[in-house]
């Protein structure tokens, strides 16, 4: 492997990393929060990404022709739009089932993702969309003799866009009173509403935000790959999924982390190994990460009591 | 605030919850529903379809109200919504809404699902007097009567004169999902283990059947356990290392590895032809008897001296699947009585302290989960072998939550209950063609609700099969 080459796939790799990462921190947010998995997730993603291909059309439609400004229209519709959808299905599917057996939730969420895509079949069509590229724009930066590394515009807002949300995400969890109220309940949820915290709003919070992180992805998924389906949320659901659990689900950096190693092991697993078998290794760190370190990279070991 | 909000007449109260849900309901509508994407030569435009969010908002409007009063009386909403499923389908209004372009089906099914969810849950006195008073007539639990009833029927069915070679074949689809969910039963209602990638097994067993006749010419009844046996051993695999995470992990796992199995039988060119699956796989013969016009040993219809009939084939085919769900269902009813059965059970409802007992619960698990696999690996080589062709399209994750769907809704444990299910979810869709469209968004729905209402299924009650002291009449009528 030279080091264009090497080069080259770090930046895909980083950018791959960006969606994962930004995916993976709704799903370990609800696990540290209420211990369950959002199976549901990945859906919220797609519908994000439906969104914002939406968003971006009416734009055109309207007549607005500034790229900046219209991502920054897309990019708030988008996350308000996906976070109404993130707050339903927590109010819907799991806050009445809340207590009941773990299984019971996480049935509800897989039919939640079931009712999700399928609602977005028979709305949209279960015809892939594709979208004209609207940002261009790309600069090569010579690495060594005869050796060139192309970073797109694009690449270089996701990355800088992702880690702007990730920095402001850190700074509400660490700083605000709503971030230490979310750290308290996941510690010890009645001990938390004990002490004044409302929980409800607190976990209802906790779902807005992942959706509208999540939506975040799926704009950046509309722009980078112009093609999108109502099965987007399913393989990148889990993904996401594993990178939480690779970082160490229940943790905020472990989820940045992991996405990244995600991100990078997808990137560079064409340049050594067969490209039809990326899926497989995937699903296979998540199986060795689950067998040799099940609290992950970061993640604290759990406890089980009666 | 929130003393104001208490001191609204109740009416008031329950209009204003109305209204706001049906404020969220019109927020999630407009995005998604009250636009369209449309393809066209100038790329991508949109099709405006606002009034449909008014009718979603509408609908969620008197949905939420009427929940509103019936959690006064539950038993309005059964009522309600059977009124309603009647009048939908007398008064014409399906017409009106066929032309509005709305699948009268999408409002006729939830309507019609409320209503006989609402009786049966809100029944249930009028179920324990039934039962009660059937104990006094008939000695025998009225479940298991019912099973056997079923039982006799199936059997009898294709000497039936309405017995027409469609419906065979519909019930033999049906059946095999009846055969599959039995057997994820054991994984998921005994032995309480999540397994989201069963139809891996499946695939497995379709394969292993398929590859082993293709290669080395041995026959349907030779590859049957054979099948089994492959997909008991991927099960053991799979398991032995992630058998000792929690519940949920193992649900991705075995996610993953349905996954993984779909993307390697996909690309594995050299050994399962990729996408374009394996065919001309070798049909089933009865003792050597084959059901072809004519082959190179003798033919069931020479040996018979009867008339060859493409139709033997399809009635063979149902009785060989009959037979295969039946065992599968016999097998777990008499585990359940054995120690391993037993021990899933106890596992199932309180892993720690079966742990405190000595037991380990990963052997136990591992059997649970080699046993159930083993069976998706026969119900696999059945469906090769009547299909004729296998791809990797036949075993989407699709079909591990239709399966799934099928044990949850049945109520896990319950054996007649996967058969309802199966019937309903697999059944139903093949029947009204119409339905297909919104088959899986009832489907995902029907799961959540189900979930809500009634978390433990539609006609399980969860108890252990082994109580200390039980009743005498109970422990006699359990006894299939």
């Amino acid at each position: 492997m030279t080091i264009d080459i090497f080069l080259q796939q770090l930046v895909n790799g980083l950018t791959l990393g960006a969606f994962y990462g930004l995916i993976a921190l709704g799903y370990t947010m609800v696990y540290g929060i209420i211990g369950m998995i959002n199976f549901a997730h990945g859906d919220v993603y797609m519908i994000g990404a439906f969104v914002a291909l939406i968003g971006f059309v009416v734009l055109s439609t309207v007549g607005i022709v500034s790229v900046p400004l219209a991502i920054l229209v897309v990019l708030i519709m988008a996350m308000f739009f996906t976070a109404c959808y993130g707050w339903a299905v927590e109010r819907i599917a799991y806050r009445p089932l809340r207590g009941s057996p773990r299984l019971a939730p996480l049935i509800s969420a897989i039919g939640m993702s079931i009712v999700l895509q399928n609602y977005v079949q028979i709305a949209q069509g279960a015809r892939t969309k594709s979208i004209q590229p609207i940002v261009h724009g790309q600069y090569s930066f010579e690495v060594g003799p005869g050796a060139h590394v192309t970073v797109s515009l694009l690449q270089i807002v996701i990355i800088v866009l992702t880690v702007v949300l990730m920095a402001g995400f850190t700074w509400v969890i660490r700083s605000t009173s709503l971030g230490r109220a979310q750290r308290a309940t996941e510690q010890d949820a009645t001990m938390a509403a004990l002490l004044g915290v409302n929980v409800n709003r607190t976990i209802s919070i906790t779902f807005v935000i992942g959706a509208s992180l999540a939506a975040v992805a799926g704009m950046m998924a509309t722009l980078y790959y112009g093609v999108i389906d109502f099965y987007i949320g399913f393989i990148a659901g889990i993904k996401a999924f594993t990178a939480a659990v690779l970082g160490g689900i229940g943790s905020l950096p472990g989820a940045m982390l992991g996405g990244l190693i995600i991100g990078l092991i997808e990137s560079f697993w064409p340049v050594f190994f067969d490209l039809a078998y990326r899926d497989v290794a995937v699903f296979g760190v998540l199986i060795l990460v689950l067998i040799f370190r099940p609290t992950g990279l970061l993640g604290r070991p759990e406890i089980e009591k009666v | 605030m929130a003393a104001a909000a208490r001191q609204l007449p109740p009416t008031v109260a329950m209009l204003r919850d109305a209204a706001l849900a049906a404020v969220v309901a019109a927020l999630l509508a407009v995005p998604l529903l009250g636009v369209r994407l449309v393809d066209n030569a100038a790329g991508l435009t949109l099709d405006n379809r606002l009034p449909l969010v008014l009718y979603a908002a509408a609908a969620v409007f008197v949905g939420r109200l009427l929940l509103q009063l019936t959690a006064v009386r539950p038993i309005v909403l059964g009522i309600m919504s059977a009124a309603a499923a009647v009048l939908l389908l007398s008064l014409r209004i399906v017409d009106s809404l066929y032309n509005l372009g709305i699948n009268p089906f999408i409002i006729w099914v939830p309507l019609s699902a409320t209503t006989i969810l609402a009786i049966a849950i809100f029944s249930a006195g009028i179920r324990r007097r039934v039962t009660h008073w059937f104990r006094k007539v008939l000695p025998i639990n009225p479940l298991i009567l019912l099973g056997w009833m079923l039982v006799v029927a199936a059997l009898l069915l294709p000497w039936m004169p309405f017995a027409e070679r469609s419906l065979i074949d519909k019930l033999t689809l049906i059946l095999i999902y009846v055969m599959l969910g039995w057997g994820l039963n054991i994984v998921v209602g005994l032995a309480g283990l999540l397994d989201l990638g069963y139809v891996a097994f499946y695939a497995i067993g379709a394969y292993a059947y398929a590859l082993f006749s293709m290669h080395f010419g041995l026959s349907f009844w030779i590859c049957l356990p054979l099948a089994g046996l492959m997909a008991a051993l991927f099960g053991i695999a799979l398991g032995f290392p992630v058998l000792r995470l929690r519940g949920d992990y193992l649900a991705i796992v075995t996610l993953g590895f349905g996954e993984i199995i779909r993307v390697v039988l996909l690309n594995w060119q050299a050994v399962t032809n990729g996408p374009n699956g394996i065919t001309g796989i070798e049909r089933p013969t009865l003792f050597g008897l084959s059901f072809s016009r004519s082959a190179d040993g003798p033919t069931f219809a020479d040996f018979f001296g009867i008339e060859y009939s493409p139709v033997q084939r399809v009635y063979f085919l149902y009785y060989l699947i009959l037979a295969l769900a039946l065992l599968t269902t016999a097998f777990a009813q008499r585990i359940r009585r054995l120690p391993t059965g037993r021990a899933w059970e106890a596992l199932r409802e309180d892993e720690i302290a079966c742990r405190s007992l000595g037991m380990n619960p990963v052997t136990v698990k591992l059997s649970a989960f080699a046993i159930g696999a083993s069976f998706a690996g026969l119900a696999g080589s059945f469906f090769a072998t009547r299909q004729g062709f296998i791809s990797p399209e036949s075993f989407s994750f699709i079909e591990s939550a239709t399966i799934l769907a099928i044990v949850v809704l049945g109520g896990m444990g319950s054996q007649i209950g996967i058969v309802l299910a199966a019937v309903l979810l697999v059944g139903l869709p093949e029947w009204f063609r119409d339905l297909s469209e919104y088959r899986m968004l009832v489907f995902g729905g029907a799961m959540v609700v189900i979930m809500l209402w009634r978390p433990q299924g539609l006609l399980s009650r969860r108890e252990p099969t082994i109580l200390l002291d039980p009743k005498p009449a109970s422990a006699e009528a359990t006894v299939p």
